[in-house]
């Protein structure tokens, strides 16, 4: 009980103080301590769930379960992790020249309030609270891509806000159908919107008003995904922001989005009986795979290969809770994970090589192994994790996937090699040279700290080798509320 | 039930959409930003009225804050703050080219039929004839997507968001009769801090580009640069 | 019986048509602080028109005499079957509103002819913007017409006000945008201040006066009869269907009375609303006169969808 109105509280002060003293030159140090207290709660929390089940509170408002415990454990740790990168990466940006005090406390100020709009969406039970959370997450970031006012960030932010404003819209008016369908059977009152009655009473629900809610939503929270044709911001936001914004973006951003999808998926599927919801997710998720390994080939922005890669693997991820086995959501949930540790792992990394090189552009980085051999050997672990190599994580995940698809859609199975397959000669195609490459003239090692890129692959590692117990048995939980059965 | 066997109030709702939708045409073809925030604003009042109505006719005391709050953000506030930026960034003699007017409204039309034929399945499902005001609201978001495809300035964009958001309120007016007060109060938060958000883009695109023509914005591209 | 009084009705009609652009003209006077006419001020004009001598231009063919006849029979036809005072009469039942719109065409067919026929410059200006409008206005019309029809179910005028009469007053979205399409037309059609301006004889400007530029005694007075009975119908059109509250249902002397003294209220309001828009508005460019009139066609297609839209009546599930 205590726990979530902590883990709730925290990010809440920190972005109050921070908007105060935000400039000072030990508000990095505030932003790390705030998010650790937040990861201490969500720890707290998420052993109180384990032990005692879901829990409801505020009068019905958060509601915490087996499938959102654990992304928020997954949020406060990504969250952590990344601000203890952030804090030389963004002193270096001040000691260049690239920022000034007050876009620094601006930026303190907004991290603590993504991390609250964040935990908003996982903890709230109620649609509307979440879409509200949602848009707060893109209002929060907005002004960060564009940090730098260069006219390409600028440019950016513009497309970012106004996409996911106009993406986003669309959810609202799916959420107004979702509470009217609740009306027409449950009455008026405020309880209509709340998910776990409308969880209760899915089965009553007119089937063809649920059915059109879901096209509107998946619409909306699938431009936050970055779903094709819907992800023109995605790699532009991700590009010319701050490098600890991507990581946060790709790593936490795209997965809640995700999230509010699947909770969507749950009660579509109890009402319509039938897989329409779980179509719909498999073909764009599966467009959102195949398209984005294309555009892997075609990039000169490391921050832009990054960023594809993070909408060809929410597609896969997409494409696994669309599928809806119980091995397949298994899969998905588990993917969540690897990919955010590996994803925001990378970010890092490729935030300290741009500034080693001094560039984004990928013809123009080099020779990071031998100039900086922990920042090589960073990018190169992290690029083959990602990839799907064994023995890392995301191979796990990946082949569960297809194990899964092999079992309930064998025709399927070529497209996601394929996927697979393009995606990681588009990764090494061009990761390859900048690790290896001869090193540039007057090229020298930075300051980096790199213990939460090294943290994140062991733990990536890790996963790929066994999945630890408790974990394994949040998934199944997980995985039985979405799916309705324990993977076998 | 047919229009005929309502009552006067709900009459009046029904018309009051007709007339948000003629707002929302009327966005469309306004090329002189300064008409078209005043046509942004009647619109919001014009939303706020039938709301109020709505209240009146169910006794939901609730939805009259509703009703409040929208006339003082999306009748007053948000069309002032625009307002006073317009004449500030010296843009109030600036007329946003339109191409294809013709085309444009064809488009629309297009839209609002588009509308009525997806909310059918909705509006079969009960015998409240004001639902049938839905198909209003998916046009009126609808057409503020089209205000924002065809325009090149980033005020008429922001107009056409804010006007995308009256819709969604609407609808929400016409088949629940409004949502949560919780959900309402955040959804009125966002749309504040949106506003300011924009206007403090306003000025880092001037900066950056030296006008408002966001057709300028063209430096991120898929293709190699 | 029913047939004297359609046709006592009719020459009420074509009787009071001066009087109504006299009473125009007069408010107008007022709101622009000059002396007044008097309200007979048309018929005298007319008197003296007809006792004058026309002169036919040299190259004039038949359609040059003719036109003046044909379009004063054909004004006159319509304003025969349009309910001043009463409904139900025997002359409504013979033709309906797309008649009427036909007899306009008409009407306007031979004047446009005519104006091309003596080979001036000003008339075959003045002929191509009229059609250039009427293109434009024609459709515009016919759905705000459409929209009407489909509340009502017939397009016949008469029963069409007898059918508002019996629901009584429903605030029909399709009727306001009706309303504001047919009011647009009518300023168009009767060339009007922003369209055009009947008292103008400026060469760049004028449309209608431009047609009939070579018209001179009798055969302008026929003229200059059938535009102000045009405007009359027009007012009667707009003030009948919309607000037909006070028309007679029966043929009894206080009904018929009452219907008199409404229908000369309304047409009274409607002038000065008239008035007031046209002091309001200046005289737009011609080019902009077809945004004007997508404006007018859009209001009428919009009346069509929300008819469809908001006002359909649904089965119970």
């Amino acid at each position: 009980m205590i726990a979530v109105y902590l883990l709730l509280f925290i990010p809440l002060a920190g972005m109050v103080v921070l908007s105060m003293w935000g400039d000072r030159p030990n508000a990095e140090r505030f932003n790390i301590r705030c998010n650790i207290a937040a990861l201490a709660a969500s720890v707290w929390l998420a052993i109180d769930v384990l032990w005692n089940g879901p829990q409801l509170s505020a009068g019905k408002l958060l509601y915490i379960d087996s499938y959102n415990v654990y992304l928020i454990a997954l949020t406060a740790f990504v969250g952590l992790t990344t601000s203890v990168f952030s804090g030389p990466y963004m002193n270096h940006e001040r000691e260049i020249g690239r920022l000034t005090p007050r876009r620094l406390k601006l930026y303190h100020t907004m991290y603590q309030g993504f991390m609250l709009a964040m935990y908003l969406v996982l903890t709230t039970n109620n649609m509307g609270v979440m879409w509200v959370a949602m848009e707060g997450a893109t209002l929060a970031t907005v002004l960060l891509v564009s940090l730098y006012r260069t006219p390409e960030s600028v440019e950016a932010a513009w497309k970012y806000f106004i996409l996911c404003g106009v993406g986003i819209a669309q959810a609202l008016f799916g959420t107004v159908l979702l509470y009217f369908a609740a009306e027409q059977k449950l009455g008026v009152g405020g309880d209509a919107l709340l998910w776990t009655v409308l969880h209760d009473n899915a089965g009553q629900l007119e089937p063809a008003i649920l059915g059109l809610a879901f096209v509107f939503l998946l619409v909306g929270y699938g431009t936050k995904i970055g779903l094709v044709p819907l992800h023109n911001w995605l790699p532009d936001a991700h590009s010319e922001g701050p490098t600890p914004m991507s990581a946060i973006l790709s790593g936490l951003l795209l997965n809640d989005a995700l999230y509010a999808v699947v909770r969507c998926k749950i009660l579509v599927d109890g009402s319509l009986g039938n897989h329409l919801a779980g179509h719909l997710m498999m073909g764009f998720g599966l467009l959102s795979f195949l398209v984005a390994s294309l555009f892997l080939h075609r990039q000169t922005d490391i921050k832009r290969l990054f960023s594809y890669s993070s909408i060809e693997h929410m597609g896969l991820m997409t494409y696994a809770f669309g599928v809806g086995s119980p091995w397949a959501t298994f899969a998905a949930l588990f993917h969540m994970t690897t990919h955010s540790l590996t994803k925001s792992a990378i970010f890092v990394t490729v935030g300290h090589a741009a500034q080693l090189a001094g560039t984004q552009r990928m013809d123009k980085i080099r020779g990071l192994i031998l100039t900086q051999p922990s920042i090589g050997w960073g990018l190169a672990v992290g690029t083959v994790a990602i990839a799907g190599f064994p023995p890392f994580g995301v191979f796990a995940s990946e082949f569960l996937v297809l194990v899964a698809t092999m079992h309930d859609y064998p025709w399927l199975t070529p497209l996601l090699l394929l996927g697979v397959g393009l995606a990681f000669a588009g990764l090494f195609r061009h990761i390859q040279p900048m690790v290896y490459g001869d090193v540039p003239e007057g090229q020298k090692p930075i300051h980096a700290n790199l213990w939460p890129v090294m943290l994140h692959l062991a733990l990536v590692l890790w996963l790929g080798l066994a999945i630890p117990s408790f974990l394994g048995n949040w998934f199944s939980q997980a995985t039985q509320l979405i799916s309705g059965a324990l993977p076998q | 039930m047919s229009i005929t066997d309502l009552d006067l109030y709900s009459q009046a709702i029904l018309l009051l959409a007709g007339l948000i939708a003629l707002t929302s045409f009327l966005m469309l073809g306004q090329s002189r930003l300064v008409r078209l925030v005043f046509i942004f604003a009647v619109q919001g009042c014009l939303l706020a009225g039938a709301t109020a109505m709505a209240a009146g006719v169910l006794n939901y005391p609730h939805l009259y804050i509703s009703a409040g709050l929208s006339l003082l953000l999306k009748g007053i506030v948000i069309p002032l703050l625009l307002h006073r930026l317009i004449h500030r960034m010296g843009l109030h003699r600036e007329m946003d080219t339109i191409d294809h007017p013709a085309r444009l409204m064809m488009g629309g039309t297009a839209l609002v039929v588009f509308s009525y034929y997806v909310s059918l399945p909705i509006v079969q499902h009960s015998t409240l004839v004001t639902l049938n005001a839905i198909a209003v609201s998916l046009a009126v978001v609808l057409l503020g997507m089209l205000l924002m495809i065809s325009r090149r300035q980033a005020v008429a964009h922001v107009v056409g968001f804010m006007s995308i958001e009256n819709g969604l309120f609407f609808a929400a007016v016409v088949s629940t009769y409004g949502m949560p007060m919780v959900v309402e109060l955040g959804v009125a938060f966002d749309v504040l801090v949106a506003a300011v958000v924009f206007g403090v883009f306003f000025f880092q695109i001037r900066a950056s580009i030296d006008s408002l023509n966001v057709d300028r914005l063209s430096k991120l591209t898929e293709v190699e640069r | 019986m029913d047939w004297i009084l359609a046709i006592l009705e009719t020459l009420l009609f074509i009787g009071a048509a001066p009087l109504l652009a006299g009473w125009t003209k007069r408010v107008k006077c007022r709101l622009q602080n000059r002396k007044p006419p008097s309200l007979l001020q048309p018929y005298r004009d007319l008197l003296k028109l007809y006792r004058k001598q026309p002169i036919l231009p040299h190259p004039a063919s038949w359609i040059f005499r003719a036109a003046p006849y044909v379009v004063f029979a054909a004004t006159v036809l319509t304003a025969a079957f349009v309910p001043l005072v009463a409904v139900n009469l025997p002359t409504a039942k013979i033709a309906d509103v797309i008649v009427l719109v036909g007899f306009f065409a008409l009407a306007r067919t031979f004047l446009v002819l005519a104006g091309m026929d003596i080979g001036t410059a000003f008339g075959g200006m003045g002929s191509s913007r009229e059609m250039t409008i009427a293109s434009l206005a024609e459709p515009a019309m016919l759905m705000a017409v459409f929209t009407l029809a489909m509340s009502a179910h017939t397009t016949n005028l008469s029963q069409a006000m007898n059918y508002v009469l019996d629901t009584g007053l429903v605030l029909r979205p399709s009727f306001v945008f009706a309303l504001g399409g047919l009011m647009l037309v009518a300023v168009a059609e009767t060339g009007r201040i922003p369209v055009d301006n009947p008292a103008t004889h400026l060469e760049l400007t004028m449309i209608h006066e431009a047609m009939i530029l070579e018209y001179s005694g009798r055969w302008l007075a026929l003229i200059e009869w059938a535009s102000q009975i045009k405007l009359m119908l027009y007012g009667v059109l707009i003030a009948n269907i919309f607000f037909p509250w006070g028309i007679a249902r029966d043929f009894s002397p206080e009904s018929i009375g009452i219907g008199v003294g409404m229908i000369a209220l309304k047409l009274a309001l409607l002038a000065i609303l008239l008035v007031l828009s046209e002091t309001a508005f200046a005289k737009m460019r011609i080019f902009r006169v077809q945004e004007y009139l997508s404006f007018a066609y859009l209001l009428s297609v919009l009346g069509l969808l929300s008819h469809i839209i908001l006002e359909a009546a649904r089965v119970h599930h």
